[in-house]
């Protein structure tokens, strides 16, 4: 080490590309680099050395980025644009994808069918888990026990899981049918019935809800006591207190898993295959539970239809981008951080 | 002591909500031990017991096979994602080189992606280096990091003082030993939650088993699951005793797992969306 720094002030050959002097805050670097922050137009050879080592700690993810993703994207956008079947030279159709997926009825039919779910998951999951959350709070250290216990279904493979809800929700002997005839209620064909079938899906999901909790309550512990002393006496009550204390304080958690549950519901696969789909049920199933990435795994897998399937990925893309967007923007809006951003 | 009445309900919510989570899985292991009757069955001491449900799935599948697949691939997919990510995490985390902040920039952004649209591409690349059909696809793009944990252990990097490396750097030590001997010992902890986390998504997987696997023979464990519950109780044979015991199969390794792991695994949790 020491070497090196010797032998670098006396070649002082170092090239100048990139120097421009960004900022010029000292910030407890090495000499060297402190020399390069100030504005110095020589880079030492110890930055040099830093940006190689730099990039090279990096260079697995470069290389992977490249390979994995930047190339993929970029292939899957030009097979967006030809008929690609695996078995023949792709032949370039234009826009033709692209007009099949507003004339497939089932494009649509799955992209409604995800939105129907997603819209039924992503707000019952967040207050399932927020009104859980809260609870755990009020009973401090005993909460350990259900904390882990709120977990355990997450550790539960989405298949095996998806297997155990055919079976309590079915509709004649289902143990959830049984449970609601306790109050009355006479359940429906959850999985049968094609109007249930999204619900079914929803269940299945908010059945793994816990990891929310859990993040939930990191949040809720995170607020200081004090805010709710203070409206307290100032004679908010339970319902004000939450509203303008907890819901605000803890909003950066709430968009965090907004954000990530609308991503990974547009997403849902394995559930609604295992349920579903799969090899001989093909005329059988219900186009109801049908969600977007099922229909686009059936067409790039199944029908070999990688042309089509690569324009319903871009769209699914640029529908997640939008949602997002959407999200973010508003969450700008509401969101507080607690100081630190 | 006094009892804590104001808490009461607060307790027998939780304990309902704890019913709702945990009691689904003691009754599977429960519907697991009867008869094909008796499968739907809400009881949860089986009327008859009948253990032979597992040695027909031991019998009709490769069971075992299965459960050794998912647990080499599981390995892998958690072992190499841990290095390659704290090696990179590690390298936007210390260095300060050209053109970090636009690469992380990057590789925040990689997170929105959705799988599909790389995911064809990606299938073709595998088909093309002769790789269906092998486990190999189904770990082997983890050897180049992944965003999010690159992220997350990252953050864990930068909490380390950094006055550490600068002293290990006066005592000769190079850029790897510094990695190696102050930043991996300090963050062993999210090293474990990355394995942990990574180990799970990868046991749970569906999708990527469906893609590239088509010998049972090679099938991980979820997608020799998928298998049994379509060969016995969806294809109109109603088999459902065995795909209930094939499913307790599939579950167990995860919840012994979670039984190790747990205070990681919950901490974990908790501060990967504090720092997210």
């Amino acid at each position: 080490m020491a070497t090196t720094s010797t032998s670098g002030s006396a070649s002082a050959t170092s090239t100048k590309v990139g120097s421009a002097p960004s900022s010029t805050g000292p910030d407890g670097r090495a000499p060297a680099v402190a020399g390069r922050r100030a504005g110095r137009p020589k880079r030492s050879p110890l930055a040099k050395r830093e940006d190689r080592a730099g990039w090279l700690f990096i260079s697995p993810w470069v290389l992977g980025f490249l390979i994995f993703t930047a190339g993929p994207m970029i292939a899957s956008l030009v097979l967006s644009f030809t008929d690609y079947q695996m078995i023949q030279t792709p032949h370039a159709v234009a826009l033709d994808n692209y007009k099949q997926l507003f004339d497939d009825p089932r494009v649509l039919k799955s992209l409604s069918n995800t939105f129907v779910y997603a819209a039924m998951f992503v707000p019952l999951g967040t207050i399932v888990a927020l009104a859980l959350a809260m609870m755990l709070q009020r009973v401090g250290k005993a909460g350990g026990f259900f904390r882990t216990a709120f977990y355990l279904p997450e550790m539960t493979p989405a298949v095996a899981a998806a297997a155990m809800f055919l079976l309590l929700l079915n509709g004649q002997q289902g143990l959830i049918n049984k449970v609601l005839g306790w109050f009355g209620i006479n359940g429906p064909n959850w999985t049968a019935d094609p109007n249930w079938l999204k619900p079914s899906l929803a269940i299945v999901s908010l059945w793994t809800v816990g990891g929310t909790v859990i993040i939930y309550l990191a949040a809720l512990n995170g607020v200081p006591k004090q805010l709710y002393e203070a409206a307290e006496l100032d004679g908010a009550g339970p319902i004000t207190r939450f509203f303008r204390i907890t819901v605000p304080m803890i909003s950066g958690a709430l968009f965090f898993t907004v954000i990530t549950h609308t991503i990974a519901a547009m997403q849902m696969f394995d559930q609604a295959y295992t349920m579903f789909y799969g090899p001989q049920q093909k005329a059988t199933a219900s186009d109801e539970s049908l969600v977007y990435m099922v229909y686009l795994f059936q067409n790039a897998f199944q029908f070999f239809k990688m042309g089509f399937a690569s324009a319903m990925a871009w769209l699914l893309f640029v529908i997640i981008m939008v949602i997002t967007f959407i999200q973010v923007r508003i969450g700008n809006r509401y969101v507080y951080y607690h100081g630190e951003r | 002591m006094t009892i804590p009445w104001k808490r009461l309900p607060f307790f027998a919510f939780l304990t309902l909500g704890t019913i709702a989570f945990v009691y689904p899985l003691v009754w599977l292991v429960s519907a697991s031990l009867k008869p094909r009757s008796q499968v739907f069955d809400n009881r949860l001491i089986p009327e008859v017991f009948q253990p032979s449900n597992y040695v027909q799935v031991w019998n009709a599948a490769p069971v075992l096979r299965w459960l050794t697949n998912s647990l080499m691939v599981g390995f892998m997919a958690a072992a190499t994602v841990t290095l390659s990510s704290a090696l990179v995490a590690f390298g936007f985390a210390y260095f300060r080189f050209r053109g970090r902040n636009i690469l992380f920039g990057i590789l925040l952004s990689t997170m929105m992606l959705p799988g599909a649209v790389t995911m064809i591409p990606v299938y073709l690349i595998w088909n093309r280096l002769g790789m269906i059909d092998t486990q190999i696809p189904l770990w082997a793009q983890n050897l180049f990091g992944s965003a999010f944990y690159v992220f997350l252990l990252r953050q864990f990097f930068l909490g380390i003082p950094r006055e550490l490396f600068e002293a290990a750097r006066v005592d000769g030590c190079s850029y790897l030993g510094m990695f190696r001997r102050i930043a991996l010992p300090l963050c062993k902890p999210a090293l474990v939650i990355v394995f942990v986390f990574e180990f799970k998504a990868s046991w749970s997987d569906l999708m990527k088993p469906l893609i590239y696997l088509q010998t049972p023979e090679y099938f991980t464990m979820p997608r020799g699951l998928k298998q049994i519950i379509d060969a016995f109780a969806l294809s109109g044979h109603y088999e459902w005793e065995i795909a209930v015991a094939a499913s307790v199969i599939a579950v167990v390794p995860m919840i012994i797992l979670f039984a190790f792991g747990q205070r990681y695994i919950l901490d974990g949790v908790a501060t990967t969306a504090q720092k997210g």
